[in-house]
């Protein structure tokens, strides 16, 4: 059904079709990452420390902004890769009409759609180190392990841009992503020990947690940022890896199965 | 000499469907071929599996005498497609759409650059280069889809309705362009439902409908073959010219408010037609491509 065997470095093509077009906008596009993580620490050490004082995590005693400054790296990498190859593949491959032009010229379809996830784990990249600047610049990352961080995007940014990628291959209508969005990205950003560590949750939540590949990506960025896990840091790893290779397996299924007819 | 598309019992079927039933064709080296049918009649599918972008459900298709099944990006990087559809980068200026489509084909941006700068110039866009695709008129846009079809320089260009939705300023400018490339020496193969358009540029050309091929020829022996030379239409006609046909076999398309007859010639038909049953309104004119393909695929709506 799907021919793999098609893909080249030809797939850099269609990466670098996406770089000039993200240069034209270059400027917003580096406003999130930027501000985000600012957002996060001023409202949470503003108002939430007296409440929540340290964390216990890992063995250690922290702060809670620094408890969950690796975990809005992490949440960066899902949202920016997912929203890549969700939303704006969608509108490139639906609206804008951008595969089937490049379907006439010598490029295949699962270049395409390669250079998409790839793309969109590039693209979770810059963001995660420029929130790495940020965050370092108050003390949260502990250098110069912490720019393990930027490799660590690109390979979580795989996992989530291939199932997002997986979705527009489904979905019948723009709005439906939606569904996705509530089911999967919502819980995932709330239940990953983003906000609390999973070890707080009850015995029965547990597994449900660690299904999440946030969870795992959470936990690789505590160990590269400030030296902290809970887990075995090789199985998340792993459990990555296995998620990007299966969703990646199943994107180049089903957009192949949507586009060409 | 070996033709640049060979197709050979051709088949697509979708589902239930089937959209392009059996047609078999050859383009020969710098030939202008056309591909006409009403919508619906298998043009697009037929031309989609041409490039590359659909595979065919049976038959075979050799371009440059390859298979398109086993060579297509051989094949995909000598050819050069214009879309029916609008699929330029709408955030992108007009030439970086020519830039960055050149790099699909493994083109130099040095070389890129300056194969746009001709092409714009070609296509009247120059001083429009920096414009945002999305500021363009559409006569404007189809220019330059056009342009981005022949960046690589190919050796089959091929045109799926490049007119369509165009004033006529605009489509005589491409027709304009498309006769150059033609004297160029281009082959080409168009798809289009405007007659006008396959009668100025086509060499030779098949009529579809239904996803099979009804007649093969060049514009001017398919006049002569099916419509004749000379058309008088008749408004209002009578009883009499009706009996006066019947008695006479003469061809003809009997619309109820309007008769149409085909004559191979001026001759003593068309002067008794003229005494005798011009009582409303007659034209006389000559016969059209566009009175063959209605001949063939009948007047009744499509969708």
């Amino acid at each position: 059904m799907t021919a793999i065997g098609n893909t080249s470095w030809r797939f850099i093509k269609v990466w670098k079709r996406n770089l000039v077009t993200f240069q034209k906008i270059w400027k917003v596009n580096f406003i999130t990452p930027l501000l985000e993580p600012l957002l996060f620490i001023a409202a949470f050490s503003l108002g939430f420390v007296g409440i929540v004082g340290n964390i216990r995590y890992g063995g250690a005693e922290l702060s809670y902004p620094a408890f969950i400054a690796p975990a809005l790296i992490a949440t960066a990498v899902m949202n920016n890769a997912f929203f890549e190859t969700t939303y704006a593949s969608f509108v490139r491959m639906y609206y804008q009409k951008t595969f089937d032009g490049m379907l006439a010229t010598p490029l295949c379809i699962e270049e395409i759609i390669i250079a998409e996830i790839v793309w969109s784990a590039s693209k979770a990249a810059a963001a995660a180190g420029i929130m790495l600047g940020v965050l370092g610049a108050f003390g949260y990352v502990q250098f110069p392990y912490g720019l393990l961080a930027i490799p660590l995007a690109f390979f979580g940014g795989i996992a989530f841009g291939a199932i997002g990628l997986f979705f527009t291959g489904i979905i019948p209508t723009i709005e439906m992503f939606n569904l996705p969005i509530f089911l999967f990205v919502t819980p995932m950003f709330l239940f990953s020990g983003t906000f609390f560590p999973v070890s707080n949750l009850p015995l029965w939540a547990k597994p449900l947690a660690l299904a999440f590949p946030l969870y795992h990506l959470v936990e690789l960025a505590r160990m590269v940022c400030i030296g902290r896990h809970e887990t075995v840091p090789l199985l998340s790893i792993v459990y990555l890896a296995v998620f990007a290779f299966l969703f990646t397996t199943l994107a180049l299924i089903f957009m192949r199965r949507r586009l060409i007819k | 000499m070996q033709p640049i598309i060979e197709v050979q019992h051709l088949f697509k079927k979708f589902q239930d469907v089937t959209a392009v039933d059996g047609i078999s064709f050859t383009v020969g080296q710098g030939e202008f071929f056309g591909l006409l049918g009403p919508n619906g009649a298998g043009k697009t599918t037929t031309i989609r599996m041409l490039y590359g972008f659909s595979p065919p459900t049976r038959g075979v298709i050799r371009v440059f005498g390859m298979e398109i099944s086993r060579d297509w990006r051989k094949i995909k990087s000598r050819i050069g497609v214009c879309q029916q559809d609008n699929t330029l980068d709408p955030d992108l200026t007009v030439e970086q759409n020519l830039i960055v489509f050149a790099s699909y084909f493994s083109i130099s941006s040095k070389e890129a650059a300056v194969r746009s700068r001709e092409l714009l110039e070609f296509f009247a866009l120059s001083n429009r280069r920096n414009a945002k695709v999305m500021d363009l008129s559409g006569g404007m846009i189809r220019r330059l889809i056009l342009a981005r079809s022949l960046i690589n320089r190919p050796d089959l260009l091929i045109l799926d309705e490049p007119t369509t939705g165009l004033d006529p300023q605009s489509r005589h400018q491409v027709w304009d362009r498309l006769e150059k490339l033609k004297a160029s020496g281009l082959s080409v193969l168009l798809t289009t439902h405007y007659m006008e358009e396959a009668s100025r540029l086509c060499d030779r050309l098949v009529i579809v409908d239904r996803g099979k091929i009804l007649v093969d020829g060049s514009p001017g022996e398919l006049i002569q073959k099916h419509a004749g030379h000379h058309v008088i239409e008749i408004g209002g006609p009578d009883q009499a010219l009706r009996d006066y046909l019947k008695a006479h076999h003469v061809a003809h398309d009997d619309l109820g408010q309007r008769i149409i007859l085909y004559t191979p010639d001026e001759n003593d038909l068309s002067a008794a037609v003229r005494d005798n049953f011009c009582h409303e309104q007659c034209t006389f004119r000559s016969g059209t491509l566009e009175d063959v393909f209605l001949r063939l695929t009948g007047r009744e709506l499509r969708e």
